[in-house]
């Protein structure tokens, strides 16, 4: 199954909650932001919403900025 | 001359209650803004915080390295900083409006600057995208601070639009020019009710001490300190030259003349007028 994460298509091995891909990725980031699909996705749904075929997820954080 | 900081705290506190600086309902004593960005290391973020006594720093929102992990610049910042989300990155008003969500949607509050910049040379901003972004956003409540070249139309339609400063810049961004459109600023002082912070381009503490001088209600300050050979320093400098430029403006300086005004009489001088040149 692939799906787009930060602009790069990955390959996941099938349909998974949304909080094992971050997980995978980020560990235990406590300052991860995500968007699913153009929508913000609160860390209290990552573990209930399930990924399919074609999602775009974009993971982003605070940086130094003026 | 080494300052303690503990003074500089006092000296900025007392200003707070004196002459307080009023942005979306948060009373601030500090009228130095300060971005986070092209700092050597966060320690020094963090260092420049304490040493320049601002209250609300700037942060942006980037995708994350994936391929590495790095401490987060949050955890260098003060819990109770004002954090000022930058849309930097941003090319049109619906790419702002988005970032400030993000923000908000993940807690971190509703302040934030709008800077729409699609021309990579000069980082101008589009001031058109700016004020759309700005409507948008302050109907949703978010505290505004937008990013503009100084224009005193779209100045006014910004204040229409709700928001909560105008930040004219003073030159480009990160050229440490100094207030090149300081004309054009003196405008937005002159004409706009809400406060005038101005951001970009100030390259020095004098420069900054400048724009407060003429009325400004704040200035924000990055890549000076950040690119300084001694950035706490240079923050602390900013801090005393802001607060030096705030109080000559309450106090009226005379302004230029024309021809010379002597400082004593120009009579019983201690000798004969008649044989004076």
């Amino acid at each position: 199954m692939k799906i787009s994460i930060n602009g790069k298509t990955h390959a996941l091995t099938g349909p998974q909650p949304l909080s094992r891909v971050i997980q995978g990725l980020c560990k235990n980031n406590p300052y991860v932001i995500v968007e699913l699909n153009g929508d913000i996705i609160h860390k209290d749904l990552w573990q209930s919403v399930q990924l399919c075929e074609g999602d775009r997820i974009e993971l982003v954080s605070f940086v130094g900025g003026g | 001359m080494n300052i303690k900081s503990e003074r500089l705290a006092d000296t900025v506190n007392r200003a707070g209650q004196t002459d307080p600086f009023m942005v979306g309902g948060k009373v601030l004593s500090s009228r130095f803004l300060m971005g986070t960005g092209k700092f050597k290391n966060k320690a020094e973020v963090r260092d420049c915080i304490r040493a320049s006594g601002t209250q609300v720093v700037t942060v942006a929102l980037r995708r994350i390295d994936l391929t590495r992990h790095e401490d987060n610049i949050l955890e260098y910042l003060p819990p109770d900083i004002t954090l000022l989300t930058n849309t930097s990155g941003a090319r049109n008003a619906a790419e702002a409006v988005r970032l400030a969500r993000l923000a908000r949607e993940a807690g971190y509050g509703t302040w934030v600057k709008i800077e729409v910049i699609n021309d990579s040379k000069y980082l101008l901003p589009d001031n058109a995208e700016t004020v759309k972004a700005t409507e948008i956003l302050a109907k949703e409540g978010f505290t505004v601070l937008p990013y503009i070249l100084p224009d005193l139309n779209i100045a006014r339609a910004l204040v229409q639009a709700g928001a909560a400063t105008v930040m004219p810049l003073g030159s480009l961004i990160g050229s440490n020019q100094g207030l090149r459109v300081k004309d054009l600023i003196q405008i937005l002082i002159a004409e706009i009710d809400i406060p005038v912070v101005v951001d970009a381009g100030i390259g020095s503490p004098s420069q900054a001490c400048e724009a407060m001088e003429m009325g400004a209600d704040a200035v924000l300050v990055n890549t000076a300190v950040a690119t300084a050979g001694n950035p706490a320093g240079l923050a602390q400098a900013f801090a005393l030259a802001i607060q030096a430029g705030r109080q000559a403006y309450l106090s009226q300086p005379p302004g230029p003349r024309p021809f010379a005004k002597a400082s004593s009489p120009l009579t019983e001088f201690l000798y004969n007028e008649s044989t004076a040149s």
